[in-house]
């Protein structure tokens, strides 16, 4: 066993790693998503329906499920959320949909609603149907930037309405974070990249993979071309943690660490840290520590500078942490990263508490954590891609009015670009309010 | 996509979801709202001559089953409370506001052809599309001579039917109580008195339950209580089989039959169309959830049709009713042996105990370690499928057909039938 620098592939056998990043919340079966539905009061003005991002009728599409209209309920559900598929996986409905369950109130059993809504969207996806068939062309062209949750939701959306669309994404391949950075456990077996197949199947949509906005497309130029442009640029930058990290060997920014993980075809390949240090507070940071642990670490750490409550991680993820073996230390901040001859060998914290005006402070007690990999979570930034013309930024992020229009006219953002909670399903909500917008302002144009 | 609207003894609708007459059709109000939910048609609340009844409080009893609300409901309410004239204002703006859905207008007044015949005046020149008798009611009315206690004798229904027929234009569509031995009675009869089509099922008389601490059937009004009608989804394979019955009726061939009782989704409105209905009403659920349901129901049923390739509701209208037969008619060497899938068995034992004790003894259990496995003793399984409605996990127990090469024999021509037929063919 090495002291210091202990990072190795293969720790653990492929039937380990199989186990390990199955599903983890497998789909219902019949009986059970029956049994589920029943379950479901049908509530008038559903509390679970205000709390979903996209306002999907819950209750409605549950009634179905319930009436053996498998199809019926699928359509409801894509109708507001065209990635109904990978909500149903990856939205923390414990403070979303099911969080609002008016059965929390008579007995802290929600429905489950994600799942429910997995079983309606698998039946449909898996007999190749498409919910909704393409109005005539209309011949406008609107250009979507990224190929995320957001872009592709205002892509589909628009294309439904007759337009024509065209993706610019820098990558070469689409799906955004559904692709690269929701953990490996939570979309299985492909199917981020089966969902953007699934949504293409419309038609009306073109993707055109490594093109970059700043530097292989300028704003202006999508502007003079297309009748409207929709920026779903995610959040491309990470937080650095300000340590001197980049000088050395295993310290890594956990987005990129999950990133291989989700491109890799063999999980064997993929090396970890014996002792691993996760800094934040967040779902990234939960995600980057179980799934280190899920790759066969002995002790994984997630150190977050603020107590329980305060991490944007949810009690739900934080005991699924806990669950797998992760350590969680709260109210301590790193200071100093340790290393010996380019390789990180720990990291030392300063502990901390709110000083009497509310601030975090760092105390003088000091303690070190061994380490042979450091992944550092400490939250993603968005970059505005240098370009001829950018909209109004505030607080780092895009601008925008309620129908997700930019500054620029003509040019709409949603997504983790502009404020608003970074989630999936919140992406969206925006490119599909993007998109209504778009096609209200563009049918608008026509009727002059 | 499906077509879903219907034409109905004349009526047209833009679907065959409609309303039956009770309180969500009781005023202009309700009514609209449920048209703009989606609703086909519905049927007025009945409407009786003036002073109106009066209602009592409590009016509703239900049967909560195994924590599903509602299974059953029963209701000790008469017809409209409103005086005649406020419905019969609201009816023609209703129908004025909504020309393309089915407003059917219920009627109940005494059992003489001069009321009858003031009553359809008026109603007509409300532009309704056609009235529905109500002879259902089995409670309160009945005693003053009105509803079930006309629809239990089927020389009044034919006797009212005539008169209604001869003072109104409008489709008469008669509405059948279930409180009778025989459904095809009542339902002759309405067609000998002219009637364009029959609407059942009404309620069922009942009590749903005693309040053992005060000693009185629910729902307690005062410290009494009465008999009700019931309904909801428990009255559904009662209605079912009445539909059925007439709709295989040679003598009601061609009579127009709008199924009623228990419906609450596509797929129980898809059996009573099925059946011989070419419209279905709806009470119980609408009252339990609102009128919201109906939009379920109209994209279950036209994804439902779409899938079969049913076009029209008349493709598919009547399917089922040459498939229903009387016993008799069965075929007594069709054998099925009730199979268990391992793979899906929880082994709880359902099975094994109802056979055991209440059956053919035909499912034996092996204990394999602390494992145990139920299995099938082929010997005796007479393919009653007991085991398979116990069972809580769907699709684990099945019936398979056991080809046996004899050809089909129904009780008629049974060496155990004293009275057989010999072999014709
Ligand atoms: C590790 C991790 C785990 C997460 N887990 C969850 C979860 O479990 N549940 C949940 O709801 N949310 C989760 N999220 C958040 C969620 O993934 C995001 O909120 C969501 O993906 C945002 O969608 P988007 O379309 O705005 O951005 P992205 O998904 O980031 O997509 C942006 C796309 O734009 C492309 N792009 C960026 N810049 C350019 C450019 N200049 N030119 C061309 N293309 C460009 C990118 O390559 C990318 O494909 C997680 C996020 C991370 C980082
Ligand atoms: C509260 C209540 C009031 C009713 N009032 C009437 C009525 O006035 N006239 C009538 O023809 N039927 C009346 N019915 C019977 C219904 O129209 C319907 O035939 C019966 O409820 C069965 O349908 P369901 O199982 O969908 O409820 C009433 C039913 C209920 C529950
Ligand atoms: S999209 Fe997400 S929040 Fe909305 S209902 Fe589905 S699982 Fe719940």
């Amino acid at each position: 066993m090495k002291q210091i620098g202990d990072i190795a592939a293969g720790r653990l056998s492929e039937a380990e790693l199989a186990a390990n990043f199955a599903d983890v919340h497998p789909p219902l079966s019949l009986d059970e998503a029956l049994i589920e539905a029943s379950r479901c009061y049908f509530c008038f003005d559903a509390p679970c329906v205000q709390a979903c991002p996209t306002g999907i009728d819950i209750p409605g599409f549950i009634r179905r499920i319930a009436t053996g209209n498998l199809k019926g309920s699928a359509v409801k559900i894509l109708e507001e959320n065209i990635f109904g598929g990978s909500c149903a996986r990856v939205c923390p409905t414990e403070i979303l949909c099911e969080g609002a369950c008016v059965r929390n109130t008579q007995e802290e059993r929600p429905v489950k609603i994600g799942l429910l809504q997995r079983h309606a969207t698998d039946w449909l996806m898996q007999r190749n149907m498409q919910p909704f068939e393409r109005a005539q062309p209309t011949g406008k062209k609107i250009a979507v930037v990224g190929a995320g949750p957001a872009g592709l939701a205002c892509a589909h959306r628009l294309a439904r309405y007759g337009h024509e669309v065209v993706v610019f994404e820098a990558k070469p391949k689409p799906g955004g974070l559904n692709e690269y950075g929701v953990a490996a456990y939570k979309l299985t077996d492909g199917f981020a990249r089966r969902e953007v197949d699934f949504l293409l199947g419309i038609g009306g949509i073109r993707i055109e993979y490594g093109k970059t906005l700043g530097k292989d497309l300028s704003l202006g130029r999508l502007r003079q071309d297309y009748d409207a442009v929709f920026l779903g640029l995610g959040q491309a930058g990470v937080k650095a943690l300000g340590l001197d990290e980049a000088k050395l060997a295993g310290v890594e920014d956990a987005v990129a660490f999950i990133a291989r993980l989700r491109q890799t075809a063999d999980k064997r390949t993929i090396a970890v840290g014996r002792r691993v240090v996760v800094i934040g507070g967040g779902n990234t940071a939960i995600d980057a520590a179980v799934q280190a642990r899920k790759l066969g670490a002995e002790e994984v750490s997630l150190v977050y500078r603020r107590g329980p409550e305060q991490m944007s991680a949810t009690q739900w993820e934080q005991d699924f942490a806990k669950l797998n073996g992760v350590q969680i230390r709260h109210w301590a901040a790193p200071v100093r990263l340790l290393g010996e001859a380019g390789v990180v060998s720990g990291v030392e914290f300063a502990r901390t508490r709110l000083g009497p005006d509310g601030a975090l402070t760092l105390t003088e007690e000091r303690f070190t954590l061994p380490a042979d990999m450091v992944l550092s979570a400490i939250g993603q930034v968005f970059i505005m891609p240098a370009t001829d013309e950018v909209p109004r930024i505030e607080g780092g992020r895009i601008v925008v009015d309620a129908d997700r229009q930019t500054s620029l006219a003509r040019v709409f953002a949603g997504g983790d670009c502009i404020a608003g909670p970074d989630l999936t399903v919140q992406a969206v909500q925006d490119g599909k309010c993007a998109a209504e917008a778009i096609h209200r302002m563009l049918s608008g144009k026509r009727e002059d | 996509m499906a077509d879903l609207s219907i034409e109905f003894a004349g009526i047209r609708a833009p679907n065959p979801f409609w309303l039956a007459s009770a309180p969500p059709t009781d005023k202009e109000y309700n009514v609209t709202r449920a048209f703009r939910a989606g609703w086909g048609g519905v049927v007025w609340k009945t409407l009786g001559e003036d002073p109106p009844i009066v209602n009592t409080a409590s009016r509703y009893g239900a049967v909560h089953y195994n924590g599903s609300r509602m299974a059953g409901f029963n209701n000790i309410e008469l017809i409209s409370d409103r005086p005649v004239d406020v419905n019969l204002r609201e009816i023609v703006a209703v129908k004025r506001a909504w020309p393309d859905r089915a407003v059917v207008v219920s009627l109940m007044v005494p059992c003489n052809e001069e009321s009858w015949k003031r009553m359809l005046k008026r109603v007509e020149e409300t532009g309704c599309d056609g009235v529905e008798l109500n002879f259902g009611c089995p409670h309160g009315m009945s005693e003053r001579g009105m509803g079930s206690a006309v629809g239990q004798v089927p020389e009044y229904v034919e006797m009212v039917t005539r008169w209604c027929k001869q003072h109104t234009r409008m489709p008469v569509i008669v509405k059948l109580t279930p409180n009778v031995t025989d459904i095809r009675a009542p339902a002759r009869a309405a067609k000998r008195g002219g009637a364009d089509a029959v609407s059942l099922i009404n309620t069922v008389q009942s009590i749903t339950g005693v309040d053992l601490d005060r000693m009185t059937p629910e729902p307690v009004v005062d410290g009494q209580g009465t008999h009700g009608g019931y309904c909801g989804p428990a009255v559904k394979p009662i209605a079912l089989r009445m539909v059925a019955e007439l709709a295989r009726d040679p003598e009601l061939k061609g009579l127009p039959i709008s199924g009623i009782g228990g419906i609450s989704n596509w797929r129980d409105s898809a059996e009573f169309i099925a059946l011989g209905a070419g419209s279905v009403q709806v009470c119980t659920a609408a009252m339990h959830y609102g009128f919201r349901i109906v939009e379920e129901m109209r994209d279950g049923l036209a994804n439902w049709m779409d899938e079969k390739g049913y076009g029209r509701i008349s493709d598919f209208c009547g399917r089922a009713v040459r498939n229903f037969v009387n016993w008799e008619d069965l075929n007594l060497n069709y054998v099925t042996k009730a199979r268990i899938n391992q793979e899906l068995c929880i082994a709880c034992g359902l099975c094994h105990i109802a056979c055991e004790d209440t059956s053919h003894q035909a499912i034996a259990v092996h204990r394999d370690g602390d494992r145990r496995r139920f299995e099938v003793i082929d010997a005796e399984c007479v393919g009653c499928n007991l085991c398979m409605h116990v069972c809580p996990v769907t699709g684990c127990i099945t019936m398979e057909p056991q080809p046996n090469g004899l050809p089909r024999l129904t009780w008629k021509h049974h060496p155990h039938n004293p009275e057989r037929l010999e072999a014709a063919e």
